[in-house]
């Protein structure tokens, strides 16, 4: 199970900034084929970012981003269009196209890049809505959904061309108990029957251990800690323990960096 | 959503604008009258031809029949000299008729005025109308009228 | 003082990188034109979204402006006893000026918000990403068919406004003042010649809708993606696409019609 082609995307010494601030610094990170990879870090560590670098709208200052042996920066307009056929990305707000209902946001994927005739195409969106439960909701136009369910309907959509991996940016936030339940189970399912590749970028650290095949752990632009969810567990690191069991206070301050409260309280607002 | 009520409401909106340029085509600019490039164009001379644009129509016993192409200056008679295209109906106007510039009512726009002769051999393309009489200036009018008054009273 | 001046600079700065953008992202959308003769649907969609929503208060506004004119040229004629000249002054401030104008600058308001404030939303509930994500080129799938449209809209819509708006004008001068109806069609043909005229005033329409159509796909795709930076998008289409189209016109004029 070690040799290369078992890695499906690879990162090494990719480094990327913004508006004069350095978002990741020097990172290797590999996905394996097959695998659910979840990326944890704080909120603000840009760890959507990474998933929209993988997924080349935007680019690396440095490094290289391999997927499938392709380097995604340097590929052209079209071998990147070409590339992402093969990517399916699960967005935070669902992103469902609000002028089109359930039925159709499926087949959107579908009726842009293939010419299938019309019943073949409804058989298909049909099984994707099924895999997700959601196929009596065709006619519901995304704003009658629940964020649990456009989540879920973003999914079928994501998974419409039988991509070879799926990018989950945040699936679990702000979604109750059951939504949330519904949802690990499906990404497991999908991960475990289709061997779709995963990665899930998430800060819900139960749900995620829960499914996940291997974690990293990013802060400060750079990979804390990386293993299996067990491994992390047992980590004898102040910052992963932390991180995993929600302290307050630690390696990383309660406050923001500022200056001396007591002075900042007799200045008077001169600053 | 896509649906034939779309499409038939695209179709009435073209329809509507296709029937408009029609109209502005048609009914409002000149180029139903325009099918006479057809026609033949003739010249004349003036002394004055102040208020006389181009495009200003050319009537015969007040009949609209053509209309002036341009105005050009012959510097060396210092004349004006008027090009106008006459549709080709009425292209047995007699040699020796005469252009006069008139104006619509009181203080209308000025057009020119074609009054026939009696001329067996008739207008042609390139010809050139020999007769004509200038705008009359309403100002050179009064002028001139204050002078006869004037020198009438003493 | 050197802080204004900075300012100043940084402005000026700012809006030549805006050109700048603005014009790859309309080479984008041109690169993606040709592919909408193969996908007409999305075009006539969007035709029927900005042209034939516009429709209705294109026509209203229409009449009442050649009613107005009527009036007011009727009266203001009528003293100089020249009210047999109304129908040819009607018609070509409506054909030259007005029309391309007022239809270019009513679309601004009406459908280029509209699209600017649509794209703009696509883009902040990620619709455009997600669209990136799934392979679709935004701009072909998204920007080109209604930039289309847009451009195809206002030359059609100029026409039929010029056109409601002299029949409005009929309506006064023939129908309330008792002007001849034969005077009011023949002074009309007599002094509009299709050619300088109409023909100069549907190609202003034709560069004021390609104008109108860039500014307000562009500034809902460049919009920031809140609702904050949507609304200020909108009212930049409307800005920027009212002067343009000003000064546009001016240029025109006087190019076309200054002998």
């Amino acid at each position: 199970m070690d040799n290369k082609d078992d890695i499906l995307v690879k990162i090494r010494g990719m480094s990327f900034g913004y508006a004069g601030r350095q978002i990741f610094d020097n990172v290797d990170l590999d996905i394996r084929r097959g695998q659910i990879t979840a990326i944890m870090g704080p909120s603000g560590t840009g760890k959507t970012t990474l998933l929209r670098l993988i997924g080349g709208q935007l680019k690396p200052t440095a490094g290289t981003i391999e997927v499938d042996g392709l380097n995604v920066p340097t590929l052209s307009h079209r071998e990147l269009y070409k590339l992402r056929k093969r990517m399916g990305m699960l967005f935070q707000s669902g992103a469902l196209l609000s002028d089109l209902n359930v039925y159709e946001n499926v087949a959107f994927p579908l009726r842009e890049h293939t010419d299938l005739p019309e019943p073949m195409l409804r058989d298909l969106v049909l099984m994707k809505l099924n895999a997700v439960g959601l196929r009596g909701a065709r006619g519901l136009m995304p704003s009658e959904l629940s964020g649990g369910m456009a989540r879920r309907v973003a999914l079928a959509r994501a998974i419409a061309l039988d991509p070879t991996m799926i990018m989950y940016d945040e699936p679990f936030t702000g979604q109750d108990p059951i939504s949330m339940g519904v949802l690990v189970k499906l990404i497991d399912d999908l991960n475990k029957a289709l061997g779709i590749s995963s990665i899930i970028v998430s800060h819900d650290v139960a749900e995620t251990a829960s499914i996940a095949d291997y974690v990293y752990l990013v802060s400060g632009g750079k990979v804390v800690e990386h293993g299996t969810p067990d491994t992390l567990g047992h980590s004898g690191s102040e910052w992963t323990r932390q991180f995993l069991d929600g302290l307050p206070d630690g390696p990383v301050p309660f406050h923001y960096p500022a200056s001396d409260y007591r002075e900042d309280l007799l200045s008077g607002g001169e600053s | 959503m896509y649906s034939k009520v779309t499409e038939l409401w695209v179709g009435i909106f073209v329809a509507a604008a296709v029937a408009a340029l029609f109209m502005l085509a048609m009914q409002v600019s000149n180029l139903s009258l325009a099918g006479s490039d057809e026609g033949y164009t003739v010249t004349a001379r003036f002394d004055d031809v102040a208020g006389l644009n181009v495009r200003a129509p050319v009537r015969l016993a007040g009949v609209r029949i053509g209309r002036i192409t341009s105005i050009e200056v012959d510097s060396t008679r210092f004349q004006a000299v008027v090009k106008m295209h006459i549709q080709s109906p009425y292209d047995n106007l007699p040699e020796d008729t005469t252009a006069a510039i008139l104006t619509e009512g009181l203080l209308g726009a000025k057009y020119i005025g074609l009054d026939p002769g009696g001329s067996l051999e008739n207008l042609g393309e390139g010809s050139e109308i020999i007769i004509t009489q200038s705008s009359i200036s309403l100002e050179k009018l009064i002028g001139q009228l204050f002078v006869n008054l004037t020198g009438g009273s003493d | 003082m050197t802080d204004f001046i900075r300012s100043l600079g940084r402005r000026f700065l700012n809006s030549i990188q805006r050109l700048g953008r603005g014009n790859l992202f309309l080479m984008q959308i041109l690169r993606g034109l040709p592919s909408m003769v193969l996908r007409p649907r999305l075009v006539v969609q969007q035709i029927y979204a900005v042209g034939v929503m516009s429709l209705t208060i294109i026509i209203v506004s229409a009449a009442f402006t050649g009613m107005v004119l009527g009036l007011q040229l009727f009266n203001t004629l009528q003293g100089f006893g020249a009210e047999q000249s109304i129908g040819s002054v009607t018609a070509l401030t409506l054909v030259r000026e007005l029309g391309p104008v007022l239809t270019a600058i009513f679309f601004a308001g009406l459908a280029g918000t509209s699209l600017t404030a649509e794209i703009g939303l696509m883009k902040a509930t990620e619709q455009l990403s997600g669209m990136e994500m799934m392979a679709v080129d935004p701009v072909h799938r998204v920007v080109a068919p209604r930039f289309a449209a847009a451009w195809v809209s206002v030359p059609l819509l100029a026409l039929i406004f010029s056109a409601v708006a002299i029949l409005g004008g009929y309506f006064v001068s023939v129908g309330l003042l008792g002007l001849d109806t034969s005077v009011y069609w023949g002074q009309m043909q007599a002094y509009v010649d299709w050619g300088d005229d109409v023909v100069n005033g549907i190609i202003k329409s034709i560069v004021f809708g390609f104008v109108c159509a860039w500014i307000a796909v562009y500034e809902g795709f460049d919009a920031t993606p809140t609702s904050e930076g949507v609304s200020r998008a909108t009212i930049r289409t409307v800005v920027h696409s009212s002067l343009s189209v000003l000064a546009l016109d001016f240029i025109m004029t006087s190019l076309m019609f200054g002998d």
